[in-house]
C-alpha cells in the first residue's frame, strides 16, 4: 500500500506539469484582455503600454516558464521563509501577481479561504450529515411515505439550480420577513455571543442553500447503494444466524455501502475549496469561487492559472486519497 | 433654587443648540453602507482605470480641481481655477499656474505641497509603468514648482483647454513619500501603498480586502473640521446589478449602491418598499449603432473591414444610411430598456449643454418610415419577394453585433422589428463583453474588428471638452492589421473636411467658437451616417432615503462630495 502510494504521488509530477501547461495554453489562447474592461476612454496606445508592464509583450513560452519559476520556487520559498523567519538569498523574489489587483495571487488565496471553508465546507458537513440517515432509511423502507417524500426532496434539491434557490430564499427571508442578511459580512470577527449570532445569521442562507443540494446528491448515492447491498446474499446469511435488524443493516450493509459513498465524497472535497461560484455571488460571500469568477471576467490571467492549478492538484490529491480509502475500507481490494 | 433652575434651563438651551448642529460634527452619523456590484481591484486609480477603482480612490485621494453635478469646474486641492483672464493660463496657452491651497495637510498629517503634484506627474509618466492614466497627462512638458504652494505645468504646444491633468477623478494626488519607491516597474509590487493611499480627503483607508470589501475612517486631519458627518465606511464588492439595488431600495441593508443597471420596472417594484429613491444624472454616454462603411465580406479574408477592403455595399448609399435612423423609434427604445436614465439623442455629443447640438433634431428624433420607406425607394430599392429589399444582386440585410447584456439584446429584437418595416433585414448576434471590448488583435468578435454591417455599444468622453473624443474619428485613426487594430475609427468614416475641422478646433481657444466647432463637427457625423446616434444615457445608482446631501454627478466621481453626506435624524 505504501509503495502504492508512493508511485502514484511519483505519476502525480508530470501529470500536473501537463495540466498547467495546457491550463497555460488554454488561457493564452481564449479572446480575452486584460485592459477589456476598462473605460472605452482609455486610448489604444496606453492599453499597449499597460499590456507591457504586465508582461504580455513576451513571448507564451517565456511567461510559462516565469510563472513555472514564480509558483514552484518563489512562492515555497516565501511560504518557508514566513514559517521559520530564515532568509533565503536577498528575499527579493517575483512573485506570481494578479492583474487586477497587482498583488501576490496566493495572499489573495489565503484571505478567501476562511469564508469558502466556513461556508462552503460546512455546507457541505451538513449535506453528508443529512444525507446518509435519509439515504439508509430510504433504502431500507423502499417505496414508503418516507422514501418518496425524500425522493421528491433529493429530486428538487438536485435539480433546482442555485441561483434560484438562493434568491428564493433572499426574497423570503431578508426581503419580505427580514429574518437573516442578504449580503455576507467578511468583515465579521466572532469574538462575543452577539457576533456569534450574527455569523450563524449570515451563514444560514448560503449554507441552507449548499447543504440541500450536496444533501440531494449525496443521499441518491447512498440510498442506491444501500439497495445494492440489502438484497445480497450475505445479508440473508447473517439475518438467518439470527443477528439483530439494526446490526444487520449498520453494520454489516451500511459499512458495505458506504465504500462507493465514500469515494464519492472524496472526489467532493476539492469542490469545496474551488468555492461554490453561484452561491458565492448571490450572497456575496466572496470566498474563492467569487475570486475565480471575477478573475476570468476581468482576464486576471495569472490569478486563473494559479487557482485552477491548485484546483487541478486538490483534485489528483483526493483521487489519491479516494483510492487509499477504497483499500482500507475493503480488505478485498490489494494494490501491491 | 433658582440658580438650579437657570442652571437647569442652560443646559436644555445648550442641549437644544447642539442637536440642531449636530450634523456639523465630524463622525457623528455612524457607519455609511455602499455596495458596489463590481468588486474594488485596488486603490491606485493609475494601476487600474476601471470606472469602480476611480470611484473607490476618489473618496480617499483628491485632485486639484473637480467638476461639479453642472459640468462646471470648482477649485478643490487649488485655490482657485487658473484662466487666461486671472493670468493663471498664459497668453500663448503653453503653460498654466496652479495655486494650491495653503493647509491642506495629508491624512497623515504631513503638509501637502507642490512637490506631491510633481511627483504625481512623475509617477504617471515614468517608463514601463504602464499607468493607466497617462493621457490625462497628454502634451506635458514639464511640471516644477514656483514655490511649495504654486505648480507650473509647461505644455508641448498650445493647448487650449488645459485641465486634463490633475483635473477630475481620473487623475488625483498621491503623496511623494509614500510612492517614492514605487516608480516605474516597481509600481506592482508596492501593494501596501496601492491597497492603502494616504490621501486628503475626507476619509482614510482602514482595510482593503481586494474584490471584496474597504472599511474607511474619518480623516482626522481633514481640512474641514466638521466634515465628514460619517465616522466610517464600509464599502462592500460583488454580486450582479438588481441584487444591489434591492439591498438599498427594498431590504434597507445598504445606505447607496452605485449603479443600478436594471430595468425599470423591475426597479419601480422595488421602489414600492419606499426604503430608497434612485439618483439620475447625465453625463456623455451614448449608445449608438455603428455604421461599417468598409466591406466586411468573410470572403475578402483578412482585408474585410479595412480600406483595402472598398467602401460597404451597401451602407455605401447615403440614403440606406438615413433610411436605417429615420425607421428607429427611439422612444420606446428608451421606455423598454432604460426608463429615467435615458433620453432619445441623435447626437454623439449630448452634453455639456453649450456643446450639445439640436440641429438634426428635427428630422431624426422621430420615427418616420413613410420618409425611409419613399428615400429607398427613389434610391433603387426595390422590395424582393421575401419583403427585403435588394439593388443590383445587393439585399439590405445587415449582420447586427453587440456585446452580451439583457438591455442591449432586447434593443436589437427592437431595432430589428422597426427596420423590417422598410424592407430591411438584421442577423442579430452578441459577444461576451470582455471579447467584445477586449481588443485582442487574434480575435474576430472585438468590436475594432467590425466583421459585422453594425455594431451598438456605448461610449463617452472625460471631462466636459469633446476635442479629444471628436478627433476618433479622424482618417489615420481607423483600426487595421497595420496598427493592431489599435484604432478608435471604428465606422471607418473618412472625410477630409472633418478632418481639417478638427485641426481647427484643437487651435482654437475661444470657448464659444469651440463649441461651435464641436457642434458642427457633431452634425456632420450624424447627418452623414457614421452612425446612429440612440439614447443619452444617464448614470443612475440608488440611495437611502436618510442620506443627505448627495449631489449626482456624471462629470466626476459620484462620491466627489462624499464629505457633505450626513444621514437625517
Amino acid at each position: 500500500m505504501f509503495t502504492y502510494t508512493l508511485r502514484r504521488l511519483f505519476f502525480a509530477i508530470p501529470t500536473l506539469l501537463i495540466i498547467s501547461f495546457v491550463i497555460f495554453a488554454l488561457l493564452d489562447l481564449a479572446p480575452n484582455d486584460p485592459t477589456g474592461d476598462l473605460p472605452l476612454t482609455i486610448p489604444p496606445e496606453v492599453r499597449e503600454q499597460i499590456r507591457a508592464s504586465l508582461g504580455l509583450d513576451q513571448p507564451f513560452l517565456i511567461r510559462y516558464m516565469k510563472w513555472l519559476q514564480q509558483f514552484f520556487i518563489n512562492e515555497p520559498l516565501n511560504i518557508l521563509e514566513s514559517l521559520t523567519g530564515w532568509q533565503f538569498g536577498d528575499g527579493e523574489r517575483m512573485r506570481v501577481l494578479s492583474w487586477a489587483t497587482r498583488s501576490p495571487v496566493v495572499d489573495l488565496i489565503v484571505q478567501r479561504l476562511p469564508q469558502t471553508l466556513w461556508v462552503v465546507g460546512l455546507a457541505y458537513l451538513f449535506g453528508i450529515m443529512i444525507a446518509i440517515p435519509i439515504g439508509v432509511i430510504s433504502a431500507y423502507k423502499q417505496y414508503s411515505i418516507f422514501d418518496q417524500i425524500g425522493t421528491f426532496v433529493s429530486m428538487v434539491g438536485y435539480s433546482v439550480p442555485t441561483f434560484f434557490t438562493g434568491v428564493l430564499l433572499i426574497v423570503i427571508f431578508s426581503s419580505y420577513l427580514q429574518w437573516f442578511p442578504s449580503v455576507y459580512d467578511t468583515n465579521l470577527r466572532v469574538t462575543d455571543f452577539d457576533s456569534f449570532v450574527a455569523q450563524i445569521r449570515q451563514m444560514a442562507l448560503p449554507v441552507f442553500v449548499l447543504a440541500l443540494y450536496n444533501a440531494s446528491q449525496i443521499a441518491r448515492f447512498v440510498r442506491a447503494s444501500m439497495l445494492d447491498n440489502l438484497h445480497q446474499d450475505y445479508v440473508r446469511t447473517a439475518r438467518a444466524k439470527g443477528v439483530k435488524e439494526k446490526a444487520v443493516l449498520l453494520v454489516h450493509v451500511l459499512r458495505n455501502s458506504l465504500i462507493p459513498v465514500v469515494t464519492v465524497i472524496a472526489l467532493g472535497v476539492p469542490t469545496v475549496f474551488s468555492g461554490a461560484i453561484i452561491t458565492e455571488q448571490v450572497f456575496r460571500v466572496n470566498g474563492l469561487g467569487q475570486l475565480l469568477i471575477t478573475a476570468v471576467q476581468g482576464a486576471d490571467m495569472p490569478l486563473v492559472q494559479t487557482l485552477t492549478f491548485i484546483f487541478a492538484v486538490l483534485i489528483v490529491l483526493f483521487n489519491l486519497i479516494a483510492d487509499v480509502l477504497y483499500g482500507i475500507l475493503d480488505p478485498r481490494i490489494r494494490y501491491d | 433654587m433658582r440658580k438650579l433652575r437657570l442652571l437647569l434651563a442652560g443646559t436644555v438651551a445648550a442641549m437644544a443648540l447642539s442637536s440642531a448642529t449636530a450634523h456639523a460634527e465630524r463622525g457623528t452619523d455612524g457607519d455609511l453602507k455602499i455596495l458596489f456590484w463590481q468588486a474594488v481591484s485596488t486603490m491606485n486609480p493609475f494601476l487600474s482605470a476601471g470606472t469602480k477603482e476611480v470611484l473607490a480612490s476618489s473618496i480617499v485621494i483628491e485632485p486639484l480641481a473637480r467638476t461639479d453635478e453642472k459640468g462646471e469646474l470648482v477649485p478643490w486641492l487649488a485655490a482657485e481655477i487658473p484662466t487666461v483672464e486671472n493670468g493663471g493660463v498664459a497668453q500663448d496657452l503653453m503653460s498654466m499656474v496652479w495655486k494650491l491651497k495653503p493647509d491642506v495637510k495629508w491624512s497623515d498629517g504631513t503638509a501637502f505641497t507642490a512637490e506631491d503634484v510633481i511627483f504625481t506627474w512623475k509617477y504617471c509618466t515614468a517608463p514601463d509603468g504602464g499607468c493607466a492614466q497617462r493621457a490625462q497627462y497628454e502634451g506635458v512638458k514639464n511640471v516644477e514648482a514656483v514655490d511649495p504652494h504654486t505648480v507650473k505645468i509647461t505644455f508641448e504646444e498650445p493647448k487650449p483647454y488645459p485641465y486634463s491633468a490633475f483635473v477630475g477623478a481620473q487623475s488625483p494626488i498621491i503623496q511623494a513619500a509614500q510612492f517614492k519607491d514605487c516608480l516605474g516597474t516597481k509600481a506592482p509590487g508596492c501593494t501596501a501603498a496601492n491597497f492603502g493611499p494616504i490621501g486628503t480627503g475626507a476619509f482614510v483607508v482602514k482595510d482593503f480586502k481586494p474584490n471584496d470589501v474597504i472599511t474607511f475612517a474619518a480623516n482626522p486631519n481633514y481640512r474641514d473640521a466638521a466634515k465628514p458627518a460619517f465616522a466610517s465606511i464600509t464599502l462592500k464588492g460583488g454580486g450582479d446589478a438588481a441584487s444591489a439595488a434591492r439591498a438599498v431600495l427594498e431590504t434597507g441593508e445598504y445606505d447607496y449602491a452605485w449603479n443600478a443597471q436594471v430595468e425599470p420596472e423591475v426597479l419601480q417594484t422595488m421602489m414600492a418598499a419606499g426604503k430608497g429613491r434612485l439618483e439620475i444624472s447625465f453625463g456623455t454616454q451614448v449608445e449608438r449603432i455603428n455604421l461599417n462603411w468598409t466591406n466586411p465580406d468573410p470572403a475578402l479574408g483578412d482585408k474585410r473591414s479595412t480600406t483595402e477592403a472598398g467602401p460597404h455595399p451597401a451602407l455605401k448609399d447615403p440614403a440606406v444610411r438615413r433610411a436605417l435612423s429615420l425607421a428607429i423609434d427611439r422612444d420606446i427604445i428608451v421606455e423598454a430598456g432604460y426608463g429615467q436614465s435615458g433620453k432619445p439623442t441623435c447626437n454623439i455629443v449630448p452634453a455639456p449643454e453649450a456643446v450639445a447640438s439640436t440641429k438634426n433634431d428635427s428630422w431624426c428624433l422621430k420615427q418616420d418610415l413613410e420618409a425611409a420607406n419613399k428615400l429607398l425607394d427613389d434610391a433603387g430599392w426595390v422590395k424582393g419577394g421575401d419583403g427585403i429589399r435588394a439593388k443590383d444582386g445587393v439585399k439590405l440585410s445587415f449582420l447586427y453585433s453587440t456585446s452580451t447584456n439583457s438591455v442591449r439584446q432586447a434593443t436589437q429584437e427592437l431595432v430589428k422589428a422597426m427596420w423590417a418595416e422598410i424592407g430591411v433585414d438584421a442577423e442579430l448576434r452578441n459577444a461576451s463583453a470582455s471579447v467584445f471590448f477586449g481588443g485582442d488583435p487574434a480575435s474576430p468578435d472585438t468590436f475594432q474588428k467590425f466583421y459585422a454591417d453594425v455594431i451598438m455599444y456605448t461610449n463617452n468622453f472625460d471631462g466636459t471638452d469633446p476635442e479629444k473624443y471628436l478627433a476618433e474619428w479622424l482618417c489615420d485613426k481607423m483600426p487595421g492589421p497595420a496598427n493592431g487594430w489599435q484604432g478608435q475609427n471604428i465606422p471607418r468614416y473618412c472625410n477630409a473636411e472633418y478632418d481639417k475641422l478638427v485641426g481647427e478646433l484643437s487651435k482654437t481657444a475661444d470657448l464659444e467658437k469651440r463649441a461651435a466647432l464641436a457642434k458642427q463637427l457633431n452634425d456632420m457625423l450624424t447627418e452623414e451616417g457614421a452612425h446612429i446616434p440612440l439614447v443619452h444615457r444617464g448614470d443612475q445608482s440608488s440611495f437611502a432615503v436618510t442620506l443627505e446631501g448627495v449631489r449626482m454627478n456624471s462629470w466626476d466621481s459620484q462620491v466627489w462630495n462624499i464629505a457633505d453626506w450626513s444621514r437625517k435624524k
